[in-house]
């Protein structure tokens, strides 16, 4: 038993560490969040010229070796500095679903691109009525000789108005909700027929509302079989499952050392708000949420890396997204409460670290979805 | 990063299932299963088969006559005996008055008190709390004053958990009054016959007398019964409160529980001809209960791999003693749920040995509401649950 990190993941950990000490302050963040892609181009060179991005990938495909905690142990400190660039989107994602999917030319192309900063990609897999349904897909995807036609609506997808290749999930065949008959095509973002309507989610990600319209695509753009990418999806999204959770944790734990500090320099009745014991035992509480939310994300992910069986492991994933959820509604809410008025506005990062993780609770399931998948498995 | 038991560990996991498949007496087991109270006879004969095995102390160095386990052994012991619900040696000897004696006492107390605690020949009972020394014990004003080689002590001391089965009482007392009230506070051991100390047995919500008042009216307590120096109780007491406790998390009984949960789920009619673990409300409340028991066997785990690399126990034991009892009572919220109009007759002798009527409801279903009643107890000893919060946001958030 042991729960330390490797060499390696502590010089991960460092590194992600002094990146956002040093270059990713609260004005920094603003500036990028304000300008036209949404997040720093600069950043994304530079997270590719210090490895982070191999990290998503097997070592077979170039990577530096898939495994979840290493994921994590990043994953928690973007949480901290409620980072804004589409690491889960084009590395976790996508990069996950070209690793498990993709063929030996689509790798050859994309994995190098992607490891080396120079291809954003999209996951366009969420729809209008889906919610967390991976299999309730009604986008079409009809093959007719070489080619395939695409038409359907896809939303929330995460860097869809940077990508320049989109990951469209759409039904060969089927059911609206059949677990049969679903294909990954890799669509040009400048194909014709693609419309794209992009916004700044509440955290400060960008995401995009895609349509499709008869895009036509090549047989060849789709990643594996025709009709079986269902559970590589799942598969993909419960590993970014974790990610996210982890994300959260490590948005948690600043909410909770932020609210800490200020109850100890905030006088109200000529003493610090830290010394009411109504406000500390809400502190107190805070504490053991992100103890708890700690403690089931690391069992998630070691269970992934595992050997386990697959139901083992999604059991494990849903347990993770649902007690972090619920930390999360009980952690940022707390954490609003005790700030006070300063909490509700723009102007502290508090509230923007509370709208990160109001935004990873919904992520992927939120925890109503994710204790009745555990129920159920 | 894993959570797996080394060879030597999985070894030693094997064996203590066996010893306890084969040694944990089946009558006990049965008993334990029917949810039919221990008697003393039972526990004290439970903790004998331990002692011949060279298992009763479990938190004490070899030297003692304890295991000298590491962290992870205890670990594993303690996991094995909650999943088949044997009980853990009464901790009132065993793990609150022995490691004050061994720290603090005289050689002479050492030898005087430790085998039999060891042996489980003597039965201590724990006198901290008074009517008015609650959360606040240090206000407690129970008095020993010093005669020649006595001192005498009058008071009276409450909440003392099965004190009409012991022979020994560890007390706090007050020998200075005109100090700092932590600062006036003795550690003496006290011969249960002595005369003057009468007991008053409390009847529990559940309808057993789990608890009781002991007075103390001019009891005569030879002065070498007092542990180290006078008025440095408090300090000794506090040892005992940041000693390591293992298995304050209860998650191999939790486990055990929420087992029952769902076999008694599966086994009961919804009243609707389905049962309730059809039942999508009941079903997504025990799925929270156990993704909660996954959160809190984590944070002990990660909490026992710190101290098997030597870091001092800190506040976690304040986390994994929150967690665990609201956790636990939750279990016993979805028991009461389970049985329905089940839990509402009021026999707690039917689950008392030797009870010869027709035994009410279903299964233990009668039993749930005297345990949910009687779980109230785990958020308040120990420590209440808002003093760990108070610990918590003292020691850790510096508050």
């Amino acid at each position: 038993m042991d729960f330390s990190y490797t060499e390696e993941q502590k010089m991960l950990q460092d590194s992600v560490q002094k990146f956002v000490q040093k270059s990713y302050g609260f004005d920094t963040r603003n500036k990028i969040i304000a300008s036209d892609s949404g997040y720093s181009e600069e950043n994304w060179q530079l997270f590719a010229d210090l490895g982070w991005l191999t990290v998503p990938f097997n070592e077979a495909d170039g990577g530096f070796g898939g495994s979840v905690v290493d994921l994590t142990v990043m994953m928690e400190e973007f949480g901290k500095a409620i980072l804004v660039e589409p690491f889960t989107p084009t590395a976790v994602l996508c990069g996950g679903l070209i690793g498990e999917l993709a063929d030996t030319a689509q790798k050859a192309e994309l994995i190098p691109q992607i490891m080396e900063g120079k291809l954003q990609l999209a996951c366009a897999y969420a729809e209008t009525n889906s919610r967390y349904n991976l299999a309730n897909v009604k986008t079409t995807a009809t093959a007719e000789g070489d080619s395939v036609t695409i038409t359907g609506t896809k939303i929330n997808v995460l860097n869809g108005d940077n990508a320049q290749i989109l990951l469209v999930v759409a039904r060969e065949s089927g059911a609206d909700t059949d677990r049969e008959g679903i294909s990954i095509y890799l669509v040009d973002a400048n194909a014709k027929g693609v419309a794209i309507q992009s916004y700044a989610n509440v955290d400060g990600k960008r995401a995009a509302k895609i349509t499709f319209d008869k895009v036509v695509v090549a047989t060849t753009a789709r990643l594996g079989n025709a009709g079986g990418a269902l559970p590589a999806l799942e598969m993909v999204i419960d590993r970014a499952t974790v990610g996210v959770s982890a994300e959260a944790v490590g948005a948690l734990e600043a909410l909770l050392q932020k609210t800490v500090e200020y109850s100890k320099v905030r006088k109200q009745f000529g003493s610090a708000i830290g010394t009411f014991q109504a406000l500390q035992h809400r502190m107190a509480d805070m504490f053991i949420e992100c103890q708890l939310a700690r403690s089931i994300v690391v069992m998630a992910a070691m269970k992934l890396d595992s050997d386990e069986d697959d139901i083992e492991k999604m059991k494990a994933v849903s347990a993770a997204k649902s007690r972090v959820g619920k930390a999360i509604r009980n952690v940022g809410q707390d954490a609003i409460q005790i700030h006070g008025g300063i909490g509700m506005t723009e102007e502290l990062d508090v509230g923007h670290l509370f709208k990160r993780v109001t935004a990873l609770d919904v992520m992927f399931g939120n925890t109503d979805y994710h204790t009745a998948r555990f129920a159920s498995l | 990063m894993n959570a797996d038991y080394t060879a030597e560990e999985l070894a030693f996991q094997i064996e203590v299932k066996e010893f306890l498949e084969t040694e944990f007496p089946a009558e006990l087991r049965d008993k334990v299963d029917a949810n039919i109270r221990l008697s003393k006879d039972d526990i004290i004969r439970w903790q004998k088969i331990l002692y011949k095995k060279g298992w009763a102390a479990t938190n004490w160095p070899v030297e003692y006559g304890g295991t000298g386990w590491t962290h992870t052994q205890k670990h594993i012991f303690a996991t094995e005996m909650g999943l088949i619900g044997a009980p853990e040696p009464v901790a009132f000897g065993m793990k609150m008055v022995a490691p004050v004696i061994m720290a603090y006492g005289s050689d002479e107390q050492k030898q005087r008190f430790l085998p039999d605690i060891l042996q489980s020949n003597v039965w201590w009972c724990q006198g901290y709390s008074e009517a008015n020394a609650g959360s606040d014990l240090a206000s407690l004003k129970t008095s020993a004053v010093r005669d020649g080689d006595e001192y005498v002590v009058n008071g009276s001391k409450t909440w003392n958990t099965y004190a009409q089965y012991a022979d020994w009482i560890f007390c706090l007392v007050r020998t200075d009054t005109t100090v700092k009230k932590q600062e006036g506070i003795s550690f003496i051991l006290i011969d249960m016959k002595s005369p003057g100390i009468t007991l008053r047995p409390i009847v529990l919500l559940d309808g057993h007398p789990e608890v009781n008042e002991v007075f103390f009216d001019d009891v005569r307590v030879p002065a070498n019964n007092l542990i180290g120096e006078e008025n440095k109780g408090w300090t000794y007491a506090k040892m005992l409160l940041t000693h390591e406790r293992t298995n304050i998390a209860g998650v191999p009984r939790g486990k055990r529980r929420l087992r029952a949960l769902k076999q008694i789920a599966m086994d009961t009619d919804d009243g609707h001809g389905n049962t309730m673990m059809d039942d999508a409300v009941f079903k997504n409340k025990l799925a929270a209960l156990e993704i909660e028991l996954l959160a809190l066997e984590y944070s002990e785990l990660r909490t026992l791999a710190a101290l098997s690399v030597g870091k001092a126990p800190g506040p976690e034991s304040s986390i994994l003693k929150i967690v665990g009892t609201e956790l636990a009572q939750e279990m016993d919220e979805l028991f009461v749920e389970l049985a329905a109009y089940h839990c509402l007759p009021f026999v707690p002798e039917q689950f008392e040995e030797g009870f010869q009527g027709e035994p009410l409801g279903p299964g233990t279903a009668a039993a749930s509401a005297l345990t949910y009643f009687n779980n109230r107890k785990l958020s308040i000893f120990g420590g209440s649950n808002e003093i760990q919060r108070n610990i918590i946001s003292k020691a850790v958030l510096g508050l």
